[in-house]
């Protein structure tokens, strides 16, 4: 198991696996969340059934993210480090051929999803008063519209979104190649579904403070 | 014949694999557009020569695309411009008079230069002897027809077999992965029923090697693919991680065994 975990490939199938779990929360998160177009009483309903009724649940669910967060980021940083180190002197001239923007920006484009996932967790969840002041612990609609109520923060969920979208583009395609179960193709390289996926997640989640910001949700 | 044209070289020289190295710039004159590549920095290290300078070294052997020998950064591309094509296969046509090119050798902590163009590749060979074979009992050869095959696989196989082992896989991948070779490898004869008994170890010495030397890991970029003067697939990297999970499952420790002479 040793052996597995340090090779670039057992690194690699942990990633894929990890991020499988947070593929399947950001999908179910993704949906939840479009019940702030349903009113505030549904809205914080499903909060407390969350934070009350299923807690249980919910910290099961918060400990295996925790978990996948943790070695989805920590196997990255890794073999990161190793495929800097693979070339130590950089080509003076060298052009892409056919990469996609998305598997160019998947290290930092994860370093600002791993931030914005932290300041959004201080924010919503642990209710840091520097990232929202009028936080209410019961009030999560409230919540809401009180941070989308600032362009600041619009534009930081935003961006999140667009690096969650070429993220979830280049990883949800990855992975089953990582995993050595996808299907042979003529062309590997050409993909749908992760698209749609990605597009799916990415336009669901900023419908939230876009409703906001365009006065929908108040 | 349509004119020749005249061609701006920027090339890496570098004495020896601990010298510092550096751009060096050379004009190619009356280069033929139907002139191979390396018949273009042949005649460049004729005029060297005459000069009293070094020439150029660069690594060639059967110039038929076939024997994976040569290689170098083309204007940031392995193999130059042409899909599908070893440097040596690459003709002038590809070029326009006056074009400017930037020559540097395969960048890879793995490939350590060696001279100028020249990097060592022993690495490749390191792998292929942590598992890229078959254990059989040689003697005369048995009927063709006695081992059926089916022709996907055949055909499969025959793909992965085609690597040549040039290099240029790592040569393209921005994280310097030997993924793309391994893969061919452990695809070539993990198709096959000759390369059954060995499949998993197989996967899994390779892996532990191409990890060994320095590579990089392979984050599904694709450059490899589009370098691979064979066109390689990146369907065998899927199928060589394939390998290694199920290797990794199945693996059973060795026996050690008393009086087995």
């Amino acid at each position: 198991m040793l052996n597995f975990w340090n090779s670039s490939v057992g690194k690699k199938v942990v990633m894929g696996l990890t991020g499988l779990v947070l593929v399947g929360f950001v999908l179910g998160h993704m949906a939840g969340n479009l019940q702030i177009f349903m009113g505030p009483e549904r809205y914080n309903a499903y909060a407390r059934l969350l934070q009350h009724d299923i807690i249980e649940v919910t910290w099961a669910v918060r400990v295996a993210l925790f978990v996948s967060v943790v070695l989805h980021a920590l196997s990255a940083w890794q073999l990161t480090q190793r495929n800097w180190a693979a070339r130590p002197v950089e080509y003076a001239v060298r052009e892409s051929q056919v990469s996609t923007y998305a598997s160019r920006t998947m290290r930092w484009g994860g370093v600002y999803l791993f931030v914005f996932l932290l300041l959004h967790l201080g924010q919503f969840t642990l209710g840091w008063k520097w990232l929202l002041p009028e936080y209410m612990p019961e009030g999560a609609y409230g919540n809401v519209v009180l941070a989308f109520g600032r362009p600041l923060w619009v534009v930081v969920y935003l961006v999140a979104m667009f690096f969650l979208l070429l993220h979830l583009f280049h990883g949800t395609w990855a992975v089953l190649r990582t995993l050595g179960v996808a299907e042979a193709k003529a062309e590997p390289l050409q993909r749908r579904l992760p698209l749609i996926i990605a597009l799916v997640v990415t336009v669901g989640f900023s419908l939230v403070p876009l409703g906001v910001a365009l006065g929908i949700v108040r | 014949m349509s004119g020749t044209m005249t061609i701006k070289l920027r090339v890496w020289r570098q004495s020896g694999p601990k010298a510092p190295g550096a751009f060096a710039e050379y004009t190619a004159r009356d280069v033929s557009p139907e002139s191979s590549f390396l018949e273009m920095l042949d005649v460049v290290n004729d005029a060297l020569a005459l000069e009293g300078k070094d020439p150029i070294a660069f690594d060639h052997d059967c110039r038929e695309g076939i024997c994976g020998m040569c290689g170098m950064m083309i204007n940031g591309v392995a193999h130059g411009p042409s899909r599908l094509t070893t440097t040596c296969q690459l003709h002038m046509r590809s070029f326009k008079d006056g074009d400017s090119i930037t020559l540097e050798p395969w960048r890879a902590n793995a490939f350590p230069v060696i001279r100028d163009l020249v990097v060592d590749r022993s690495a490749l060979d390191r792998i292929i002897q942590a598992g890229g074979f078959i254990s059989v009992a040689t003697g005369s050869p048995q009927d063709a027809n006695a081992l059926p095959i089916g022709k996907a696989d055949a055909d499969e196989s025959m793909d992965a077999a085609a690597c040549i082992g040039c290099g240029a896989c790592v040569a393209a991948c921005p994280n310097a992965s030997v993924s793309l070779f391994t893969a061919a490898k452990i695809g070539h004869l993990g198709l096959l029923p000759q390369g059954q008994p060995e499949r998993y170890r197989r996967a899994l010495g390779m892996v532990a090697q191409m990890d060994l030397e320095g590579f990089g890991g392979c984050t599904l970029f694709g450059e490899c693919m589009a370098a691979c003067p064979k066109g390689i697939s990146i369907d065998f990297i899927k199928r060589m991680n394939g390998d290694y999970i199920v290797g990794t499952v199945t693996r059973r420790p060795e026996k050690v065994t008393l009086g087995s002479g």
